[in-house]
């Protein structure tokens, strides 16, 4: 049930960022280009959810943050899976002081304040590694570098304990003894059995990734205008509170339904016993 | 000592970083002073050692600090621990508060729902979904729309001035802090009763026919509740510079705010300093969570 609905809700979401350059199609309006004439539009048959403070049409600057929150989001779990996996894997595997140095990071990283070193990175001048700022791409890269970077404790922590329950199991013991190399028992036998808690990792690494891309945009360091995210369609909805509160209430919606969405499939894979 | 290593490396890492962000000091300077001449500027560079390479900047910087000079703060000219102090004051005030009733309601409602299995649960169960999924800045705007904007029953932001009462300035930066944090508290009471519940001794308990209220506070939620305390300690240490959304939208000063403002100002010393009170902190905290557990929870001390 519950993995069912959480998977609707991703589908829907999913749904409307893929029909985002239909729907501008159909509507004809530029979600981009600012038009000063019809501001803080109420909803209409032009503007089915009304414009935003510089005359822009909300429903299409919410289908475009779609495709930047979600590309976001799922970069960074798949980024954090990868990486956490890896971690956690060669810590079960080699044991001793490669694993007492993995595992003392991911302690030291988890308890770090987060969220001021996130504002910190998401400030640095990536313009310095030749990266350009404020385009969208780069935008998006550079907050998925730094989201994986926090993401992957989550990931490692749990596959590690996850490889250290299988690598005691008989059938390690038997692959070595029919002569599987090391990589082989690692990569062909003990990931497929582990795979089940990782997927719910990720799945909740997803919401943890929406969540955190939408607060950055929202503090003005992720995502830049003129593209929109979820986050940067909120940092200036708090000056309009008084003359068109409306406008706040979509994107933040569109993040809550995102992070509902993840949070219930994890949950629902979680139930299945993965 | 694990602390003081850690403290170390983020200290190098943030001025590193810092280093990075668009804008140098004097940069600014020009900006806003027409005055000044290059030739004020490089002499200027060299009176801050700001010519120097970062690294030996930062030795200096460290040196200074274990010294007990922990400078000026460039944003506000004056000493950065006379701004740093009542920032934290103002966080632990809001932070204390939300997470008082956070931690209080969420647990109160989780026991609800693992006793009520039927017809609580699901709603309770909802309900820590929502809370968690809910970003906490769309939360504060919104109870501002509706608390302070429609209905006009309390302020949308902002501290009291001299003789104003504080209380309803608080009131929706802890609801927001207190909602945001409050799924944690839920989910754990509930999986942790629902766990208990289900045990020999509570069977026991009954049978010997206690009242339902006595196996449950008296048996069954001290086991329970072994993970909430453990929440709350980190919670407590992660939220004194975590709160940054909250302070930010409702213009609080506080230790979040600070830090942000301090960095996006380059100003150095303040923002190091607030980063590295506020990593202090959290690892405290976390220490004081191992120390917490091991006190209520005898199975650990075992070990």
């Amino acid at each position: 049930m519950r993995l069912g609905l959480g998977l609707a809700l991703l589908g829907l979401l999913a749904g409307g960022a893929l029909a985002a350059p239909l729907v501008q199609a159909l509507l004809g309006h530029d979600p981009f280009a600012p038009d000063l004439f019809s501001r803080y539009a109420p909803p209409s048959a032009a503007h089915p959810l009304g414009t935003d403070d510089l005359g822009r049409d909300l429903l299409l600057r919410l289908l475009h943050g779609a495709r930047v929150s979600l590309a976001v989001g799922l970069a960074v779990a798949l980024g954090a899976t990868i990486l956490g996996t890896g971690i956690g894997l060669l810590a079960a595997w080699r044991g001793g002081w490669a694993d007492a140095v993995l595992m003392r990071t991911a302690d030291g990283m988890l308890s770090l304040p987060a969220l001021p070193l996130l504002v910190v990175l998401a400030a640095v001048d990536t313009g310095r590694f030749g990266l350009p700022r404020g385009e969208a791409l780069s935008d998006i890269a550079r907050i998925t570098v730094i989201l994986v970077v926090f993401g992957w404790v989550g990931v490692a922590r749990l596959a590690r304990a996850a490889a250290l329950r299988e690598l005691t199991q008989d059938y390690v013991a038997a692959a070595r003894v029919a002569g599987a190399t090391e990589a082989r028992v690692l990569l062909r036998h003990v990931l497929p059995n582990i795979v089940g808690p990782i997927t719910v990792a990720t799945a909740l690494a997803v919401a943890g990734a929406i969540l955190a891309e939408s607060t950055l945009s929202f503090l003005g360091l992720g995502i830049q205008p003129p593209a929109s995210s979820w986050g940067n369609m909120l940092s200036n909805a708090q000056e309009m509170v008084f003359s068109a509160p409306l406008v706040a209430v979509w994107p933040g919606l569109a993040i809550l339904l995102a992070v509902a969405g993840c949070t219930l499939t994890a949950d629902g894979l979680r139930q299945r016993g993965a | 000592m694990q602390i003081a290593v850690t403290l170390a490396i983020v200290s190098a890492l943030t001025w590193l970083a810092m280093g990075l962000m668009p804008g140098d000091p004097l940069d600014l300077a020009m900006l806003s002073d027409p005055a000044l001449t290059a030739a004020d500027v490089e002499r200027l560079r060299t009176l801050h050692g700001l010519d120097r390479p970062l690294h030996e900047r930062y030795l200096a910087w460290a040196a200074a600090v274990l010294r007990g000079e922990f400078g000026f703060s460039r944003l506000y000219a004056v000493p950065a621990a006379a701004v740093l102090w009542p920032a934290l004051a103002g966080t632990l005030v809001l932070v204390g508060s939300a997470l008082l009733i956070a931690g209080v309601l969420g647990t109160a409602l989780g026991v609800l729902a693992a006793v009520r299995p039927r017809r609580i649960a699901p709603l309770v169960d909802a309900l820590a979904v929502l809370m968690q999924s809910t970003p906490t800045f769309w939360l504060g705007i919104m109870l501002i729309i509706i608390f302070a904007v429609t209905l006009g029953w309390l302020p949308a932001g902002g501290t009291a001035e001299r003789g104003q009462n504080p209380l309803p300035f608080l009131v929706l930066p802890v609801a927001t802090l207190a909602a945001a944090n409050m799924a944690a508290y839920l989910r754990h009471a509930m999986a942790g009763m629902q766990g208990e519940l289900g045990r020999d001794y509570i069977r026991t308990a009954r049978m010997k026919g206690l009242p339902e209220r006595a196996v449950i506070w008296r048996h069954a939620f001290p086991n329970a509740a072994i993970p909430v305390v453990t929440i709350a300690a980190l919670d407590a240490g992660a939220l004194v510079s975590g709160a940054l959304v909250t302070e930010t939208i409702f213009a609080r000063p506080g230790m979040g705010k600070l830090i942000y403002d301090a960095v996006m100002g380059n100003d150095y010393n303040l923002a190091l300093l607030g980063l590295l009170l506020a990593a202090l902190v959290t690892m405290l905290a976390t220490l004081a969570a191992d120390i917490i557990q091991r006190l209520i929870d005898p199975r650990v001390r075992a070990v």
